[in-house]
């Protein structure tokens, strides 16, 4: 069984359809990066697999089970569930600025009624997992870097034991040194927890999806034109737009003179 | 620092002796010592034996509580010539550059070391004879195009404006002189973006209007200070191609701020690395990223490795 899957996808605003026919499987375990630029729907994708834009055709799976249509009630249940779980660019927003940090994580498991002594054991775990120190707990989560409360943030998703975790663009508000570490913990997460947690992880970076995702997955203007290894993909685009997006990223050593031409805009 | 410089820019110099003049269209082939390490295409080593268009010398930068923000940074860019500068966040990078536009925040001031740009010694220089500098001898663009513009104005006033104010156009050849430079930089349906505001266009086009607002009196220097970071990687690639046009057309000396190693090694032939206030290492950029000389670059360049795509690639 697939931890996510969509079928043939679409998504309209308003009378723009900006996901488009869009099927793609992941795998119990797998990490999934999906990479693209400014209004290639890579966000409006984040938010169906959230539920929070309806689908215009096509299905939504996770884990089996048919989320399209889920309202009210129902949706609510699945929510709760807590089967997936989403971290945002932004670890200021997601957190309140006015809960501690060890309370903000172990939130999910109070709502949830989880016994005391799970909770507590729960929360060691999920912390320890994103390397975050224990005294920075106490904290609130203006006395963290941003990279601390992404961490937080990841370890907060995490207490649930969610069986697919989706990021939107996890480390772009983060400098080099705090992304590196997010994505340090990220690859440490996708090797310890093995097929217990699958990961789709949403970016317009290109590298940093690289160093952490199984597969990558290329939107552009709402469709999927690639979706293969990470290594492949990357070593042998097979799209004209995969390439120019691969050409694009600025590399130390490899000479390129050629840059292909930017895609016309039809 | 300044030794290093100058050690790579003798070193540039005996080479184009010795070999005679390297040009662009001079295969490097041709040149068995440069096979290995070819320069830029557009690189021209003329230009090291020019006066710098800018310069700072042994600059400190304090802060009003005594904190040295920048250290004695000492940096030469000359005519035609691309410069990078790298380093995190906090290492001086931007308030060296700051120095060089006059624009240093309110209670952070000079406190050592010299400021040249154009030929004009600007060490003491009052705010008045600042404003006579900055947009007609050197120019900058940063991070975030949109908040340099306002909101409620189409960019085309915006930039005919400029145009007046700092080229000195008279007011009825500003518009047409707006839709050449905008044109210049490569943007389709010029008309139509000049009647546009902030909210409709992107970020790429906006950096592009304040290029433009930055070139408008002719610089002798531009500075671009993380002008790429915040763009979608398609759109850098083509903003630094047409930085790297404009050095080469206007004979621009380039300062090219950014935290991205790869950035710098796209456009610049020397490299400054900067930490906590200070430059740690300079040379000639294939030098600098293909053997480090100091563990901070080299700490610099496993954090790329470890992100770039250069593994993929190899």
């Amino acid at each position: 069984m697939t931890a996510l899957e969509l079928q043939d996808l679409a998504v309209d605003y308003g009378r723009v359809r900006v996901l488009d026919g869009l099927s793609l499987a992941v795998r119990p375990g797998e990490v999934v990066g999906v990479v693209g630029e400014s209004g290639s729907g890579k966000t409006t994708l984040a938010k169906a697999v959230l539920r929070s834009v309806d689908a215009a055709a096509g299905r939504i799976l996770v884990d089996g089970r048919d989320i399209t249509r889920l309202r009210g009630g129902g949706l609510r249940r699945w929510r709760r569930s807590g089967a997936v779980q989403y971290v945002f660019q932004d670890p200021l927003r997601s957190l309140d600025p006015g809960i501690r940090i060890a309370d903000s994580i172990a939130e999910g498991l109070r709502i949830a009624r989880v016994p005391a002594a799970v909770a507590q054991e729960r929360t060691d775990a999920a912390v320890a997992a994103v390397g975050l120190t224990p005294d920075l707990l106490d904290r609130l989560p203006a006395g963290l870097s941003g990279g601390q409360r992404q961490r937080a943030a990841i370890a907060r998703a995490l207490v649930v034991e969610p069986r697919l975790l989706v990021l939107d663009e996890p480390v772009s508000a983060l400098d080099a040194a705090s992304r590196d570490r997010v994505v340090q913990a990220l690859i440490a997460l996708r090797d310890r927890r093995g097929a217990q947690l699958a990961m789709l992880v949403i970016s317009h970076d290109i590298g940093s999806l690289a160093a952490m995702s199984d597969r990558l997955v290329v939107l552009h203007r709402g469709r999927i034109v690639e979706d293969g290894p990470t290594r492949r993909v990357v070593a042998q685009p097979q799209h004209p737009y995969t390439r120019l997006l691969i050409d694009s990223v600025p590399v130390i050593d490899t000479p390129r003179p050629h840059r292909p031409a930017p895609l016309t805009r039809s | 620092m300044a030794e290093i410089d100058l050690v790579a820019a003798r070193a540039l110099k005996d080479e184009s002796h010795s070999e005679g003049r390297i040009r662009p269209d001079a295969p490097s082939a041709q040149h068995p010592s440069f096979r290995s390490e070819p320069l830029s295409p557009s690189f021209d080593e003329g230009s090291l034996a020019r006066s710098a268009a800018a310069a700072v010398d042994r600059l400190v930068v304090t802060a009003a509580d005594g904190t040295e923000l920048v250290r004695g940074v000492s940096l030469e860019v000359r005519p035609g010539e691309a410069l990078g500068i790298v380093g995190e966040s906090g290492s001086g990078k931007t308030l060296t550059c700051r120095a060089l536009l006059g624009i240093l925040p309110d209670a952070v001031a000079v406190t050592g070391g010299s400021v040249h740009v154009d030929g004009l010694d600007l060490t003491a220089a009052s705010e008045r004879e600042w404003r006579a500098v900055r947009g007609t001898r050197i120019g900058a663009v940063f991070q975030d195009p949109a908040s340099y513009l306002n909101p409620a104005i189409p960019v085309g006033a915006q930039l005919a404006e400029t145009l007046r104010v700092t080229a000195g156009v008279p007011r009825r050849q500003s518009r047409e002189r707006a839709r050449e430079l905008l044109d210049d930089l490569g943007i389709r349906r010029v008309d139509l973006v000049l009647r546009q505001r902030v909210a409709e266009l992107s970020g790429g086009m906006l950096q592009r209007v304040l290029i433009a607002m930055a070139l408008a009196a002719d610089p002798a220097v531009l500075i671009a200070d993380e002008a790429t970071t915040a763009l979608d990687v398609t759109v850098q690639a083509e903003l630094l191609d047409l930085l790297a046009r404009l050095r080469r057309e206007r004979d621009l000396a380039l300062i090219l701020v950014s935290h991205d190693l790869a950035v710098v090694a796209q456009v610049c032939e020397r490299v400054l690395v900067f930490r906590d206030g200070r430059v740690v290492e300079g040379g000639a950029t294939n030098r600098v990223l293909r053997a480090p000389g100091h563990p901070y670059t080299r700490e610099l360049l496993s954090a790329h490795a470890a992100y770039g795509l250069e593994r993929f690639l190899a």
